[in-house]
């Protein structure tokens, strides 16, 4: 039901850990619907480019391999770029994924968006509009696609 | 094909070759409809009361008694809708519990919309319900009582026999989904006194496709399909004549070794269990240590999810399933775990192995091995794991 490079991703999965002195951590889904996803960025406060980026996951395969890939395409990307990154080209660049793992691309956007977020909340900057999400598909108003 | 190891048997079963080489015939020479009168048909008709008489000798009934199904779905659907039906001038209580299989949940569910009242019992720590809570939830009104001889999930043994004794004494029916029990304990309807029973063939390598409902005599069954004389006028449709002698020849292998087929794979469960629990830190054993079906054994590992666990372990060659909400296809895990009490997150963390005869210690050794090795990794990738873990540094 997995794409190949799905599986690539989520038996070698990419970028997986902490990053001890990251400066933007952010944190969606729950336990309840059975996914969560932590991603750590360490931004360069004056070119606004993620230096490093790093994730953890509790979730299917598919949850994994998301967060992977979502990773790969914002690492070294300004912070602009990273919030261009849409659920859909994150499941594109994945060969796809089955349509009720399409949560999963969400989950994987917005745990990079949130982790913008904090970016912005740690130094004291007023976070944009619709950035912060709780990752739970359903709760929350901005269009993703499926 | 690389060697795999199969320890998912209460999903299905291989269909054991003496039952495969029964059934051939019956596609390719004795073709013929049992309900033709030429010889072709007599001889169907001929094979499929010789396969009643041996579902009906596994599990001590009469051959007046079995009907054949195409599934253990359609036997619980049947009985189900039957009994509540045929009962309804004395009311439209109906009585189950929170840990049935789906055949029979959705099939009472479904009842409810259609005006039937339902109690859904719940169950303690091991997924047990007690024939004292069946009594106490018995209202003038109920007509039926079903409860799963053993749970699919967590293999737990139910008290059938005293639940029946309790419901027949309140002038109820009584149905047990067998479908797990059968071949794995001794099943006999007179002495478990149930009033139905359902069971399928491919759990016990019979072929897929093939099912039974016990009825006891004297107990009118509704017709569940209507079309022909088939089954008694009961079920029309063209029987499925291979998977019939399938059925039977399988129940028979199934059933004549019980005793010694249990105490071997007793013993591959409860090393497996040993080993995980003593290599494998926050697993929990899920069901009653000791009332459980002789195969299986299911253990929740905490702080990741069973899916990922399921798709490193058949990387390893290893066919295995879990509760967890990804391989049920809904966002909510196994609703025998959550019955159970366990938390959201634990039951996404399960994992569910099903020994049979062809398993070995070997590969127990090897599954345990890669289950550690599994769910440490994903353990190292969970954000969960991290959080317990800064917690216990923070004390």
């Amino acid at each position: 039901m997995y794409s190949e490079k799905v599986m690539d991703h989520f038996s070698n999965p990419r970028n997986v850990g902490e990053i001890a002195d990251a400066n933007a951590i952010g944190e969606v889904g729950n336990p309840q619907c059975g996914d969560i996803m932590k991603i750590y960025m360490k931004i360069n406060d004056e070119t606004g480019v993620i230096e490093q980026v790093s994730f953890k996951t509790f979730g299917c395969g598919a949850a994994i391999a998301t967060s992977s890939m979502a990773t790969e395409l914002v690492k070294g990307k300004t912070i602009e770029e990273a919030l261009a990154l849409t659920n859909k080209a994150v499941a594109e660049a994945l060969d796809g994924l089955p349509p009720v793992k399409m949560h999963c691309s969400v989950l994987a956007e917005e745990a990079v968006r949130s982790a913008i977020a904090d970016y912005y909340e740690r130094r004291g900057e007023e976070v944009p509009q619709g950035l912060k999400c709780s990752g739970c598909c359903g709760s929350c108003s901005h269009g993703h696609e499926e | 094909m690389e060697k795999r190891i199969y320890v998912d048997h209460a999903a299905t079963t291989k269909t054991a070759p003496e039952v495969l080489q029964a059934m051939l015939p019956y596609f390719e020479t004795v073709y013929g409809n049992p309900s033709s009168i030429y010889q072709e048909g007599r001889e169907a008709k001929k094979v499929i009361e010789t396969a009643r008489e041996e579902v009906a000798a596994a599990i001590g009934a009469t051959v007046q008694e079995i009907f054949f199904t195409g599934s253990g779905s359609e036997a619980d659907n049947w009985a189900i809708r039957s009994a509540v039906k045929a009962m309804r001038h004395k009311g439209n209580h109906i009585i189950t519990t929170a840990v049935e299989h789906h055949a029979v949940l959705h099939t009472c569910q479904q009842l409810e919309k259609e005006g039937y009242e339902v109690t859904y019992l719940p169950v303690d720590e091991y997924g047990m319900v007690s024939p004292s809570a069946v009594q106490a939830a018995m209202r003038d009104t109920t007509t039926l009582v079903t409860v799963m001889l053993a749970n699919n999930e967590i293999g737990t043994i139910m008290p059938v026999k005293e639940i029946a004794e309790t419901v027949h004494k309140a002038g109820a029916l009584f149905h047990t989904d067998a479908v797990q029990a059968i071949g794995m304990i001794p099943v006999n309807v007179k002495d478990l006194q149930v009033d139905m029973l359902s069971l399928t063939g491919h759990k016990f390598h019979g072929p897929k496709g093939s099912g039974a409902l016990y009825v006891r005599q004297g107990l009118k069954l509704e017709p569940f399909i209507t079309g022909g004389a088939q089954e008694r006028g009961r079920r029309a449709g063209t029987e499925n004549v291979p998977g019939i002698v399938g059925l039977g020849k399988a129940i028979t292998l199934a059933t004549a070794n019980i005793p010694e087929k249990a105490a071997y794979l007793t013993a591959l469960r409860d090393s497996y269990i040993k080993k995980i629990l003593q290599t494998v830190p926050f697993a929990r054993l899920n069901g009653h240590p000791e009332k459980r079906l002789p195969g299986n054994a299911n253990i929740s590992f905490s702080f990741i999810e069973g899916e990922g666990l399921l798709l490193f372990l058949d990387m390893k060659g290893i066919s295995a399933s879990s509760g967890s909400a990804c391989t049920s296809g809904s966002l909510d895990p196994s609703h025998v775990l959550l019955a159970i009490g366990l938390k959201h997150e634990e039951a996404h963390g399960s994992l569910r192995v099903t020994f049979d005869v062809e398993n070995t210690m070997e590969e127990v050794d090897y599954i345990v091995e890669a289950v550690r090795e599994t769910v440490e990794r994903l353990r190292n990738m969970s954000p969960l794991y991290e959080k317990y873990l800064k917690e216990q540094q923070g004390r």
